[in-house]
């Protein structure tokens, strides 16, 4: 059985609207009615929501714009756990909210972005940032194109390379 | 072109077959079931730091001193307003009438909804602390409720159940918490 994720949580995020928002706009306008519909066939009847006002910086920007610039990079990089394929930043899940609002008030007190990146990876795995790192088992990932480069710049200097006549 | 230039019969299907390859690994990820349950990575680890208001009056508060009382406990993460809470109360109340001593934290929910949804379902709690910006669910890397957390008698995280506890699932939490230690 599907768990309860609450309620919808594809609309557009109200707190901000950052450059180049018009193409996500728009292929938000697709997907709403869409998402609206499938919505409605799994919500219940009783539609669930929980009734607390969000959480105090989950829609509400830090005073300072450097801080809030830095709050805002990193939670385009943090994955909302109950939408999945957003970021916190995009999503009106409450539980993104609240994560906003963490991200938020830890930055204001001085913490280092990557520290709570960190925090939410201990807690969640790597699945929660949308920011590669290089590990044991990614590293592959890394590797692999330069290794392809590095044989294509060969080949390509074996077949084109000079007065050889090829 | 010359003999000596001409590729091996096999050499010139590799390309094409290394891009199948490549298809097929897509469209498996593709088509491949997208539930994915997000696990805590805090299974082992010591619960964090935490100390919550009561959710409700009739029932105190939780904190995190609560749990290294020596025996083992259950953490049901829940909600008011989610609907596979209710679908699990009937089990939580068979684990408590088997003496497991069960905690709730209340996730973003007022006091009048916890009282109302515990009249209706029962009330298998000890204590329930009240989450209102679920920072005890980040802290322990909940991601949604209903989730029950196997606590020993430390305070160590033993065990995470995510979704509601079926009746076919009760044997499997007391397990786990024998393996706590009970």
């Amino acid at each position: 059985m599907r768990r309860w994720t609450g309620p919808s949580t594809r609309t557009p995020s109200r707190d901000r609207s950052p450059p180049g928002a018009t193409l996500r706009h728009w292929t938000r306008s697709l997907a709403g009615p869409a998402f609206a519909g499938m919505a409605l066939l799994f919500a219940s009847p009783h539609s669930a929501q929980d009734s607390l006002p969000p959480a105090p910086y989950a829609y509400r920007q830090l005073d300072d714009p450097a801080q809030e610039a830095k709050a805002q990079a990193l939670m385009e990089t943090l994955r909302c756990l109950k939408c999945q394929s957003q970021s916190i930043a995009d999503s009106d899940a409450p539980m993104a909210g609240d994560m906003r609002s963490q991200v938020r008030q830890r930055i204001a007190a001085g913490e280092d972005p990557e520290a709570i990146r960190a925090w939410l990876v201990e807690r969640y795995g790597d699945y929660v940032s949308y920011a590669p790192r290089v590990t044991s088992l990614t590293w592959p990932l890394f590797a692999l194109p330069l290794l392809l480069l590095l044989t294509a710049a060969l080949l390509l200097r074996r077949r084109f390379g000079k007065g050889d006549g090829g | 072109m010359s003999e000596q230039q001409k590729p091996r019969p096999w050499a010139l299907w590799l390309p094409l077959a290394l891009f199948g390859a490549f298809v097929v690994v897509v469209l498996f990820g593709l088509l491949r079931p997208a539930e994915r349950e997000v696990a805590s990575a805090m299974i082992g680890k010591p619960q964090p730091q935490f100390d919550l208001r009561p959710a409700v009056p009739d029932r105190p508060g939780l904190a995190r001193a609560d749990f290294t009382a020596g025996k083992p406990r259950l953490l049901n993460i829940f909600a008011s307003w989610c609907i596979p809470c209710a679908v699990e109360a009937p089990q939580l109340a068979r684990l408590a009438g088997q003496g497991v001593q069960i905690d709730g934290i209340a996730i973003r929910d007022r006091p009048e909804d916890v009282a109302a949804f515990l009249a209706r379902n029962g009330n298998p709690f000890a204590r329930i602390g009240a989450d209102d910006v679920s920072s005890v669910q980040m802290a322990i890397g909940s991601s949604g409720v209903p989730e029950t957390f196997v606590i020993d008698g430390k305070g160590i995280i033993r065990y995470q159940h995510i979704g509601e506890i079926r009746e076919d699932q009760l044997p499997l939490i007391l397990d786990k918490l024998k393996e706590a230690g009970l």
